[in-house]
């Protein structure tokens, strides 16, 4: 029987509870992250939006609330395309910014793999 | 004519012979070490087209040209070409004479390594002799030819700017050491010649200056050994220390020049192809005064050529910096005389990196967008991201589509994918194939046979990745530059892919279009880096100005334009550290003051914009007002 509603867990972040870990080494990685004003340009202008929900807006809220599932799956969305780049009102480079937190998201160090052959033709 | 020695030794040789013994096996190990490191198939591929006639006969051709004459040097610069071919080309000859004349004159003696270098310490000939005189001409005649060289080159350090250079690189410390003794070895082959010149004969140079120094000297033969050893150890200091230096640059050209015509290309960031890339550079820092960046100062060693030094040196750091700050326009690769390519090689150190979070894009459905673009018209106009942010572009695209009645649907209406070149500049080319592969899919319901694109970033990636990414016959195989003006338009699997520059130009020639042309209004072209360099397209934009307008140049256009500084290819360059960049190629377009700036690419207006006084208005704009 449908009664119109549901009961869902609460999408409440405790700011005293959540573990804010990822949000500071962020913040050592990419210091854009605290620039952001959360206008929602960049949301509204992303080509990845329509199929994946990506916003950098919420994907910023996201980690500074510790909801770290919803920004990675948001995250992996993200086209590249740097339309969200050219609108920012702060100037962030939020190219670089994704990028950063793509790489860097489970650990600081910088990992490589040189080993890699594909032909590079731009 | 008499072996003056009769061992046939003499200690002062060996400083040379350490060095070149050194050189020599340092080449061997480099040349088998990467030859090991290309792939299988690489390897057959370079092996078949070493000995197939045509590429043998072009290997040693450009190998010629290049490496001895730099006749591409010469064609971009008199002076540095004269310089440069004639330390080389002497050289070249003084050695190439030493050995003809062991050969001719004491063929017993061939086998000893130093005989050529130091024929006139060991070997007593007579410039009287015909063979004497012709060889000791000849032999002094391109000794000076080399010392006018080192004259200009020592001129050069000292002020860069005779030579058209506004800035050079900064030598490192084993540079130094190799340039001085480079600049050493020929005044002290000179002096050596010169204070022998009466026991070993001479000509027009040796032999004067052998007269000016019996008429200043009690006993000159007391200088005579300390001068050869002299020569012989600068010839041992440079060999020694060339490995590890700029000037390894000779023998790594001489192995890129056949890798390249085998049609190597770069597959590993370190190994292979990329290594002797990075060896054969020159360091000469073309690519500094080149880059748009360098307008900032603090950003000229992140020119290529410090890309290459860095590379050598293993600075995973500095690697890093140079190569996500780079606009990827391409002009150092146009610019660079070896032919290193720079924004490849920037392209593959980002490829090597590893992603904690990858896209896979399963996410985008493309079902609903084929079910859109199945329908009539053969046109599949491709806005693309960035002629989404400027929405006046696609208005005035589709309102010249309209004008010349050309039957068109849109790919990309209510937003599309990413061609996926964003992804492909960041290194990540299973993303951007992934991106690549649902465009495709959209393309290919729709049943249309020209796809347009008014973007050349999209243009450049389908155009050149299509048929990669599909398996099949892609007609612009051959890369970058491929289609300079009238060249064949590729066609692939049927689609053609094409931009609106180009349709345009069709358009107004086939007289479907009928601009109405106001020859006061002065326009100047802005070449944007993927459509110019990247493509080779530079007539088909200026034909539909000069069809609207009076068209003028800006100082630096077609292959060497400077990048509005607006480009995806940089991944670390910020907003504000991008605004000297783009007032710069603002400046340079400006040179004729013209009314209007028109270019070709939704991200150059945009940028421009942001900062120039003078309207900046997309190609289709400027053809669309004309139409009314």
């Amino acid at each position: 029987m449908d009664f119109g509603f549901g009961f869902s867990p609460s999408s409440a972040a405790d700011l005293d509870k959540i573990d804010l870990s990822l949000y500071h080494r962020m913040e050592k990685v990419a210091p854009d992250i605290r620039t952001c004003m959360g206008c929602g340009s960049c949301s509204a202008t992303c080509t990845g939006a329509p199929f994946s929900g990506m916003s950098l807006r919420k994907v910023i809220l996201a980690i500074q609330r510790g909801k770290e599932r919803e920004a990675r799956e948001m995250l992996s969305g993200c086209m590249l395309c740097g339309k969200c780049t050219m609108v920012c009102p702060r100037g962030i480079n939020t190219r670089n910014l994704i990028i950063s937190l793509c790489r860097y998201w489970d650990s600081d160090k910088r990992e490589y793999d040189f080993s890699r052959e594909v032909e590079v033709k731009i | 004519m008499i072996d003056r020695i009769a061992s046939g030794f003499h200690p002062f040789v060996l400083p040379f012979m350490f060095g070149m013994v050194f050189v020599l096996g340092y080449c061997v190990y480099g040349i088998i070490k990467i030859l090991c490191q290309l792939p299988a198939e690489d390897r057959r591929r370079f092996f078949i087209s070493l000995v197939t006639p045509k590429t043998f006969v072009k290997n040693i051709w450009d190998i010629f040209a290049n490496c001895l004459l730099h006749v591409k040097l010469w064609k971009r610069n008199k002076l540095l070409g004269y310089m440069h071919s004639s330390i080389a080309f002497g050289w070249f000859m003084i050695i190439l004479l030493g050995h003809l004349e062991v050969i001719f004159f004491i063929p017993d003696r061939i086998h000893l390594f130093y005989y050529p270098i130091f024929f006139n310490f060991f070997v007593a000939e007579n410039e009287a002799t015909v063979g004497g005189a012709v060889m000791f001409f000849l032999m002094d005649f391109f000794l000076l030819v080399i010392l006018s060289g080192i004259a200009l080159a020592i001129i050069k350090r000292v002020r860069s700017r005779l030579f058209g250079m506004r800035r050079t690189t900064r030598p490192s410390f084993l540079d130094t050491i190799g340039l001085y003794s480079l600049w050493a070895i020929f005044p002290l082959r000179l002096l050596a010649e010169s204070l022998t010149a009466d026991i070993s004969g001479g000509s027009f140079l040796t032999l004067s200056h052998n007269w000016l120094f019996r008429q200043i000297l009690i006993d000159h033969t007391d200088l005579m050994l300390p001068t050869w050893w002299a020569y012989s150890i600068a010839l041992g200091v440079f060999m020694t220390v060339l490995p590890f230096t700029r000037y390894m640059h000779i023998p790594a050209e001489m192995m890129l020049i056949p890798m390249r015509n085998a049609g190597l290309c770069i597959r590993n960031a370190r190994r292979g192809f990329a290594r002797v890339e990075v060896f054969s550079c020159p360091n000469c820092g073309v690519c500094i005064d080149a880059c748009p960046m360098s307008v900032r100062k603090a950003n000229i060693k992140d020119a290529t050529v410090y890309l290459n030094r860095q590379i050598r040196r293993n600075n995973e750091k500095r690697i890093e910096e140079i190569s996500d700050k780079c606009l990827l326009c391409g002009k150092c690769t146009v610019v660079c005389q070896v032919g290193v390519e720079g924004n490849v090689m920037r392209v593959a150190q980002r490829a090597t990196r590893k992603y904690a979070i990858n896209q896979d894009f399963a996410c985008v459905d493309v079902a609903p967008m084929k079910e859109k673009v199945a329908g009539e018209g053969n046109v599949l106009y491709f806005a693309g991201c960035m002629t989404h942010l400027t929405p006046s572009i696609k208005k005035a695209t589709l309102s010249v589509l309209d004008k010349a009645g050309v039957r068109y649907k849109l790919m990309d209406p209510d937003g599309g994918v990413c061609c996926g070149r964003p992804m492909l500049l960041a290194g990540r080319f299973d993303q951007a194939t992934e991106l690549f592969k649902r465009n495709v899919e959209i393309i290919k319901a729709s049943g249309c046979d020209t796809l347009l694109l008014s973007c050349p970033i999209c243009y450049k990636m389908f155009r050149d990745h299509y048929g990669k990414v599909l398996g099949g016959v892609s007609g612009a195989a051959s890369g970058s530059g491929a289609g300079a003006s009238g060249a064949a338009v590729p066609v692939l699997d049927g689609i053609r892919i094409v931009h609106h520059s180009e349709y345009f130009a069709e358009l107004v020639a086939a007289g479907r279009l009928r601009p109405q042309m106001t020859p006061d209004t002065r326009y100047v072209f802005h070449d944007p880096c993927e459509l110019g360099r990247g493509e080779g397209i530079y007539e088909q934009p200026r034909e539909v100005i000069r069809s609207v307008g009076t068209l003028v140049e800006a100082a630096k256009n077609l292959q060497e334009s400077i990048c509005c500084g607006g480009s995806l290819g940089s991944l670390s360059l910020g907003f504000d550290k991008r605004e000297p960049i783009t007032r710069n190629s603002l400046a340079n377009l400006c040179v004729e003051n013209p009314d209007t700036i028109v270019t070709a690419c939704p991200l150059c207006q945009s940028t421009f914009g942001r900062y120039s006084s003078v309207p900046v208005k997309d190609l289709s704009q400027v053809l669309d007002e004309s139409l009314a």
